[in-house]
């Protein structure tokens, strides 16, 4: 017994290192290799005696929290461990109380929110608990109209400031949203939400079929493709004027889909069988200087540009069989193979340009095992880590702007939905329930 | 045989009334008259007529009664009679003036008209029939059946038809014809046909499928597409639409390129075998348009296609 004892352990141990290794390049490369910092979100103080005061409160306080904790970057007091005190201003903190256990905070967001007049006015504050001397890292105020909708935005804006302040820099994602189909008004057509599943809204009414959606840089325009009787264009919707604008380069006789921009919003690839095979195409956002990148026989679509560089390009190609994912030079040249079979599609570039997401099913063909999931491969070693197992068909994943989240898309089934989860593919939450929805794309800020 | 005359006439007249009463071919014998005018020409018919039969029935009562004999004879008379009677009431003018006829002490003659507006259609085109008819008990039209002593009805002809109004009443027998002209249909494709010329594209002009992954022709689709085409080459007015469809499998972009190879190598086959190229117009649904939804190898079968339908 003592043997067996001794090889189950010495194994586990030798197999929880393995996993640990395989998880560092993904960790790192998606900034959530650092260590978590432990925060604790109160409760804000209500203020004044507006009625409707404790329902945007209740609003307010559960979007900030489920903001930090979506972050993937803080180890979060839970509601239960933390202190009941609702501090609403800094004479009122008493941070010992946060620093002592159970709590054992190492920073506290708190402050207070009244709603008065219809004015929804927020202060708050993120002290370092440990810092007795000079506590503030920041404060805020904000004055919106007092309604269910600024609560959440207010929440949301908070959240980033803390993110942003602490996690190394970069921008928080909860002011970010996801633009995505959906089928639920029985045509497939453009949606977008909020990019914790809230504030679902349509966006296109072309009652055909709409896929492949790409917000542009600055959030203003929509690329994606749609079917009308003699194919499939490329075409534009503007947020901004609330209706379609031209994208004359996006229709020119038989497939023309799957969008991508630059991420300086000033070219766009994208699939064209103009010339007979679905080849990759480049032009201006406006249309101008159209050219072809791409000779090769089976269908190449699905591109997406290096957001870092824009002097790379990854998409797929069937030039071989099976549907592989290749990068290559914004020029056509330099083409690398990634993927050494199955069945590769969808990729996206992370904004760090190191690390491609797409789906992979490494076992295609009939009657073989496998399914299709979610991987994450560092490009310069062609290193991969598999961040889907046994959930369904996972396909479509689009990076968030912060380089640590993952949108995609699951079917189990006969339904599909859009899932979130972090780039090592812990904390998936399913973001939409109703009817069908596909084909997620993470806005840029 | 005494020449035609007073006599005869006074026959037609006098003597054939009185008899009209006795006789049991009243109706057959003697044609009521309407107008002075066809007074004066049925009183030379009546009179052939009356020659014939009226005389010859009243020397030969018994004669008078056989029926079938005088069916032989009268039927046929009176069909001849009754025919050049109206259609040449019109043609024939001059006329002698008729004597004053006592008028009939058994029921007045029937009358019958018939009108059909318009008188020249299209085919397809409703036609409006009105008749009127007086003094009849009878009263049916040719292919339509018994109808009502006057009225109005609206009819479809397919091709050119006399609407033929027989009234029939005591005092006799009454018709009228109203002629419709069909023109035939301009020489483009009739819409009334569409539905069968849909139903017989697709019975000769059959889908072709394609293994996993791929868009070349297989040997079976080969067979196929060389039978569409034949029908295509004999049908030279027919265009076509070429949809490239893909099972669920994998991802919708790639499904739509896939989808875009599939319907431009059945494009390249029918082009091989004859077909002009700007016959054929292709376009992918990728996998956006099943024909079926289960996960089964069957259902990606049927889902992996060339489909042909009429381009219009």
């Amino acid at each position: 017994m003592k043997r067996i004892t001794q090889l189950v352990f010495t194994s586990c141990l030798f197999l929880s290192v393995q996993f640990a290794s395989a998880q560092d390049w993904v960790h790192t490369g998606s900034n959530l290799g650092n260590a978590k910092i432990r925060l604790a979100a109160a409760d804000f103080q209500p203020l004044g005696a507006d009625p409707g005061t404790p329902a945007l409160k209740a609003t307010f306080d559960s979007t900030l929290y489920a903001d930090l904790q979506n972050a993937g970057i803080f180890d979060m007091v839970s509601k239960t461990m933390a202190p009941q005190a609702t501090p609403g201003s800094q004479q009122e903190i008493s941070l010992p109380q946060w620093s002592a256990a159970p709590a054992s905070a190492e920073m506290v967001a708190f402050g207070s929110l009244n709603a008065n007049n219809g004015r929804l006015i927020v202060s708050g504050w993120l002290d370092d608990t440990r810092n007795t001397a000079s506590p503030q890292v920041l404060g805020k105020q904000y004055n919106e109209t007092a309604t269910q909708d600024m609560a959440r935005t207010v929440a949301h804006r908070f959240a980033d400031e803390i993110i942003a302040r602490l996690g190394g820099g970069i921008n928080g994602i909860a002011e970010t949203q996801i633009y995505f189909v959906s089928s639920r008004t029985g045509s497939k057509e453009i949606w977008a939400m909020d990019y914790d599943g809230q504030n679902q809204h349509q966006i296109t009414h072309l009652g055909s079929v709409s896929l492949s959606p790409r917000i542009s840089p600055d959030g203003n325009r929509v690329a994606f493709a749609s079917l009308d009787r003699s194919g499939w264009a490329v075409r534009m919707y503007s947020l901004e004027l609330g209706r379609m604008v031209s994208f004359p380069a996006g229709a020119g006789g038989g497939t023309n889909q799957s969008p991508a921009w630059t991420s300086d919003g000033t070219k766009i690839a994208f699939s064209s069988s103009r010339s007979g095979d679905p080849e990759i195409w480049v032009a201006d956002a406006n249309g101008g200087n159209l050219h072809k990148l791409t000779a090769f026989r089976g269908p190449d679509v699905s591109p997406t540009w290096n957001p870092r560089t824009n002097s790379q390009i990854s998409w797929v190609s069937g030039r071989t069989g099976l549907p592989q994912v290749y990068i290559m030079d914004q020029d056509g040249a330099n083409i690398q193979r990634l993927t050494d079979g199955g069945y590769a599609i969808s990729p996206s570039w992370a904004p760090n340009g190191a690390l491609l997401t797409f789906s992979w099913n490494r076992k295609y063909g009939p009657g073989a095992p496998g399914g299709q999931d979610i991987y994450v491969m560092d490009i310069a070693s062609k290193r991969w880590l598999q961040l889907t197992h046994d959930a369904g068909s996972n396909d479509f994943p689009s990076w968030a702007p912060d380089g640590r989240h993952i949108v995609f898309e699951r079917q189990v089934g006969g339904h599909t939905q859009i899932w979130s989860m972090l780039a090592d593919g812990t904390e998936q939450h399913q973001l939409t329930h109703v009817g069908n929805n596909f084909m997620p794309n993470w806005s840029w800020k | 045989m005494t020449a035609p005359g007073n006599e005869f006439f006074r026959f037609t007249g006098q003597a054939c009334a009185a008899r009209l009463d006795h006789s049991a071919f009243a109706d057959d014998c003697c044609i009521p008259v309407r107008t002075h005018k066809e007074k004066n020409k049925r009183a030379q018919k009546q009179q052939l007529k009356c020659s014939v039969d009226c005389i010859s029935a009243l020397k030969s009562p018994q004669k008078e009664l056989d029926l079938k004999q005088f069916n032989r004879i009268l039927v046929p008379v009176v069909l001849f009679a009754s025919v050049i009677t109206f259609a040449g009431c019109h043609k024939k003018k001059a006329a002698p003036p008729l004597p004053p006829t006592a008028p009939p002490a058994a029921s007045p003659a029937p009358t019958a008209q018939i009108t059909a507006t318009p008188s020249t259609v299209a085919a397809g085109d409703q036609v409006q029939l009105t008749w009127r008819t007086t003094d009849a008990t009878s009263i049916s039209i040719d292919g339509i059946g018994d109808v009502p002593s006057s009225g109005v009805k609206s009819v479809t002809p397919t091709t050119s038809t006399s609407y033929h109004l027989v009234a029939r009443g005591e005092g006799g027998t009454a018709d009228a014809t109203a002629r419709v002209t069909v023109n035939s249909a301009p020489a483009v494709v009739v819409p009334t046909n569409t539905m069968s010329s849909e139903e017989e594209f697709r019975a000769n002009v059959q889908d072709i499928f394609y293994d996993y992954d791929a868009a070349d022709i297989r040997p079976d689709a080969q067979a196929t597409l060389s039978k569409d085409a034949s029908y295509l080459a004999s049908h030279p007015d027919i265009k076509v639409v070429i949809g490239g469809y893909c099972d669920e499998r994998g991802s919708n972009e790639y499904n739509i390129g896939l989808g875009q190879n599939r319907a431009d190598a059945a494009k390249s086959a029918l082009v091989t075998a004859g077909v002009a190229s700007n016959r054929i117009r292709t376009i992918s649904y990728g996998k956006e348009k099943p024909f079926c939804s289960e996960s089964t190898e069957e259902c990606w079968q049927q889902n992996r296609r060339g489909g042909f339908s009429i381009d219009r």
